[in-house]
């Protein structure tokens, strides 16, 4: 059975002058997919994501996220999105409980909703008794953890994350897998982006950019098959060589 | 020596690749000056004044219709005490009183002079000073009619007494001030700045990792802050002396010369400031409340340090710029040379070496 | 003699309230003309030992030596020859390309051209921008100025500091590949990377985690340490199957991997077996069994978990 489709882009395109940063790109994501975007530096990536995430207008082409229109609607993408990056998530000098309020408020949700969610989600990462630590005294693989639980406290369509578990000790990345996939059980699309070609591995789908186009988009299994390449590293490297941007 | 010179070239380009913070460093000084200038230098007009005539003769009579008539001055009171006088000051009546003693012409004509006291109201001390050099000048005017009828040069006198501020502050006074002020920001705060944004970017490490030696580095890296300043001494003095006409009435070059030497004061400061400082927001917190505000409250620049309590007064003898104020203001407005002021140039070197010293003995070959 | 030496070595922070110990008495060496990895996730004590090899971070104790020289007494002459690249790409963003170069030519007494052939190879692939602000380069092209600026003075023995953090992964294959020909000109590398796959392109690594090294071996060698068989499986509802792998008595550790789930058991008897249980009590369709080599992750969380 086909399951809906929570992100359609058709011949998506951003042009900055007479340079076509993202160059007529098609593809969609399923409701709970676990999608990752890959591509060099300079390949789009983000001229991409900016689109999507509403804060940036195409050129031409279409595209529909959530089921909003990313001309007219940039406003409710928002509102039912999620995103975290390694750089920015949370407020290092405010509390755990007090990041969670803060951005669950930030998304609207009612007090009553914000009580819930903090105790589930306090539970959920066997933080209790812990909810009145700074953030900053945290290890940083339970940050990463609780920046995402924060990024869908909202319940978001699709959440972004950018390079989410680079820098984490493998056991507590795994951990992070964990709650992710879960979050994909719980019908949440995960859409990825990253340099590292071993958390591309985890994604159902892949799609590769190169110079603005989306040159490749299947699962990694398929892909590695595809190339005959024994990792994800070998595709990406046979695709992205083929570049003549030079990636700034 | 190479080493030294590409550090002090790479130092520069910081600095001129900034237009930003170029436009203000170059800009601030003009500005400031501009701003004073221009709010010190407003036309007084029509001043209310009163006058207490004593002897009420044909000269005090001529004297007194001279100031009434003037377009300065506007007659609004005859006073008969000195008690009437200050009363209607402090009622904020007038801004000045002309005061005859008795037998004004008796004494002029007998004694060939005579005096006139003016009494201004130096809380707003460049009022109070315009006031009493138009009234002073009218005066003149009628001694010289006198002049050209009798052959006696008769003098009149001109008694000035300002009430409320004494030592008639502000004036030319701004202008070092302003010097102080401006070296001071440029020169600490500015290096202070360049040397921890090193440590955020994480450059430093690289640096410290290297021959170079940390003594050169932060010479290195105040050069350029320095000629900064001579930039902004010599926009500041053309400007007084051409646009303000504050002369310069001392010795150029002494004047020059001990700027460099507060200059050099003002830049240890700034690299003992680095020194703790972990970001730029504290290095430029730091500068400001540990130097601009002293600056500004202890200099004497715009409070008499003579009326603060002895506490403040004692604090006020740490503040550097206090005593370059005291310099400037002794060379450039009052004329004197290096023996008027060879204590406070004395203080300001031994101020530096102390600082320097501590900067560079406290500068870390390492990073904790 | 060895490029760097160190011994039971100790650093640990201060702060107000709390003492957070960053090395808990490490030791290890790295022979000259080696690429040595450290290898290990954020936190783990990497650039604490970086700044205390390059003389900028006193040890509590403990000894360290570069290149024979002390870095306490002696770090004069170590700041005369190694090469240091701190993490963050430490380059001047309001200079050229060019004016770096130079720069960090100069304060090392040396000029571009003196040693224009150690630095060339990289250097060509950016001199097309030398004219360009640092500022305005790509992360690949920032981590090559980087490493020319590191490299301009020749030294003995160049100190790397997660050169690849951040940096795609074009770049990051050739940047390895630059370095397997430094390595060829004598010049002894230590490297720091968080990322585990990175640790087969070096010749010998540290695995390092909370302040402890976990091994030093070759890359090969920290996979014989890994005693037990490991399996891969994949279905269709991964999550599902790994939470059901995990409820098994009878195994030591699953872990998903991209597009399987690694398992180790705790007896060695019939696992295979035992999998394609699981598998079938749980209904799952796509199932695929098979034996694996175990890679570093696994040997890592293996040796954590010790």
């Amino acid at each position: 059975m086909q399951k809906e489709k929570v992100i359609i882009a058709k011949e998506l395109t951003k042009r900055f002058g007479a340079f076509t940063a993202v160059d007529k790109i098609t593809f969609d994501v399923q409701k709970g997919e676990i999608f990752g975007f890959l591509g060099a530096n300079g390949a789009g990536k983000t001229t991409a994501m900016r689109m999507l995430c509403g804060l940036s207008l195409p050129t031409s082409g279409s595209a529909s996220v959530a089921g909003y229109d990313v001309y007219k609607q940039n406003e409710l993408i928002k509102k039912n999105i999620g995103y975290m990056s390694q750089k920015f998530s949370l407020y290092e000098d405010l509390t755990i409980r007090e990041n969670i309020r803060f951005y669950a408020g930030i998304y609207g949700l009612t007090d009553k909703q914000i009580k819930e969610k903090t105790y589930s989600l306090i539970k959920q990462l066997n933080l209790e008794g812990q909810e009145k630590t700074l953030v900053r005294a945290l290890p940083l693989g339970w940050k990463q953890k609780l920046a995402f639980s924060i990024a869908v406290v909202h319940d978001p369509a699709i959440v972004f994350l950018d390079e989410p578990t680079s820098g984490v000790d493998p056991i507590t990345r795994r951990e992070f897998w964990s709650l992710i996939y879960e979050a994909s059980a719980r019908e949440i699309t995960i859409f990825v982006t990253t340099h590292y070609m071993d958390e591309a591995e985890y994604c159902n789908r892949v799609s590769i950019m190169v110079d603005g186009r989306m040159e490749a988009l299947d699962s990694p299994s398929n892909m590695m098959k595809d190339y005959s390449a024994k990792s994800m590293d070998g595709v990406f490297l046979q695709l992205a060589r083929k570049a003549v941007r030079t990636g700034d | 020596m190479k080493q030294f010179f590409i550090f002090v070239k790479k130092e520069w380009l910081h600095i001129w690749r900034d237009r930003r913070t170029l436009f203000i460093l170059v800009c601030m000084p003009v500005v400031q000056i501009v701003l004073y200038g221009f709010a010190l230098t407003n036309e007084v007009k029509n001043s209310k004044i009163a006058i207490f005539d004593q002897s009420k003769d044909e000269s005090t009579t001529a004297i007194s219709n001279e100031i009434a008539s003037s377009r300065y001055f506007n007659l609004i009171k005859n006073v008969y005490s000195y008690k009437d006088i200050e009363a209607t000051f402090r009622q904020g009546k007038i801004r000045m009183a002309v005061v005859f003693p008795r037998g004004f012409r008796d004494d002029l004509l007998q004694g060939n002079h005579a005096q006139i006291q003016l009494i201004a109201d130096a809380s707003d001390p460049n009022t109070a000073n315009m006031l009493t050099n138009y009234a002073t000048s009218i005066i003149n005017d009628y001694q010289k009619t006198l002049y050209q009828n009798e052959r006696l040069p008769y003098t009149i006198k001109t008694q000035v007494r300002m009430l409320y501020n004494p030592e008639l502050k502000g004036a030319y006074n701004f202008v070092p001030g302003v010097m102080a002020l401006v070296l001071m920001l440029v020169c600490a705060m500015m290096t202070s700045i360049a040397i921890v944004k090193e440590k955020e970017m994480g450059t430093m490490e690289v640096i410290l990792v290297s021959p170079l030696k940390p003594f050169r580095i932060i010479i290195a890296k105040t050069i350029p802050y320095l000629f900064v300043s001579m930039l902004n001494i010599a926009s500041i003095l053309l400007l007084s002396v051409y646009a303000l006409d504050v002369p310069i009435t001392g010795s150029l070059l002494l004047l020059i010369a001990e700027s460099i030497l507060f200059t050099i004061t003002s830049l240890s400061i700034g690299i003992l400031i680095s020194n703790g400082a972990k970001t730029q927001q504290i290095a430029m917190f730091t500068s400001m409340m540990s130097l601009f505000l002293p600056t500004l409250l202890f200099s004497g620049f715009l409070f008499p340090v003579e009326n603060m309590p002895f506490a403040l007064q004692l604090i006020s003898n740490i503040v550097p710029a206090k005593w370059y104020y005291i310099i400037v203001k002794a060379v450039m407005i009052k004329g004197l040379g290096i023996m008027a002021v060879w204590k406070e140039t004395l203080i300001l070197v031994a101020m530096t070496l102390s600082l320097l010293g501590i900067s560079i003995y406290k500068f870390k070959i390492r990073l904790a | 003699m060895q490029a760097v030496i160190v011994e039971n070595i100790v650093k640990s922070y201060r702060t107000k309230k709390t003492v957070v110990d960053a090395l808990k008495g490490i030791s290890f060496s790295v022979d000259k003309g080696e690429i040595f990895g450290i290898i290990g996730p954020d936190g783990a004590g990497k650039t604490s030992l970086f700044r205390i090899l390059t003389t900028l971070l006193l040890a509590d104790s403990g000894n360290a030596s570069v290149d024979g020289f002390d870095v306490v007494k002696e770090y004069k002459q170590i700041r005369n020859r190694v090469g240091y690249m701190p993490g963050r790409f430490s380059l001047y963003q309001d200079l050229t390309v060019q004016e770096n170069l130079e720069f960090f030519a100069a304060i090392f007494n040396t000029s571009i051209e003196e040693n224009y052939d150690l630095v060339k190879d990289i250097y060509q692939q950016i001199e097309p921008f030398k004219m360009r602000r640092a500022g305005q380069l790509s992360g690949g092209m920032k981590q090559k100025l980087a490493l020319s600026c590191a490299l301009i003075h020749k030294p003995s023995v160049l100190f790397l500091d997660e050169p690849t953090t951040g940096v795609d992964a074009v770049s990051r294959k050739e940047f390895w590949e630059m370095l397997h020909r430094l390595k060829l000109q004598g010049i002894s590398i230590l490297v720091s990377t968080p990322y585990m796959v990175e640790a087969s392109l070096c010749d010998r690594v540290a695995l390092i985690q909370k302040g402890e090294i976990l091994s030093v071996n070759t890359p090969k060698g920290v996979i014989s340490e890994f005693k037990k068989p490991l399996w891969a499986v994949r279905a269709n509802e991964m999550f599902r199957l790994m939470k059901a792998i995990k409820d098994d008595p009878s195994v030591e550790s699953c872990y998903p991997f991209g597009q399987y789930h690694h398992v180790a058991f705790k007896v060695q008897e019939n696992n295979k077996e035992k999998l394609e249980q699981i598998a079938q009590k749980g209904n799952y369709t796509q199932v695929e069994i098979h034996s694996i080599e175990p890679n570093i992750e696994d040997c890592f969380m293996a040796l954590m978990k010790e």
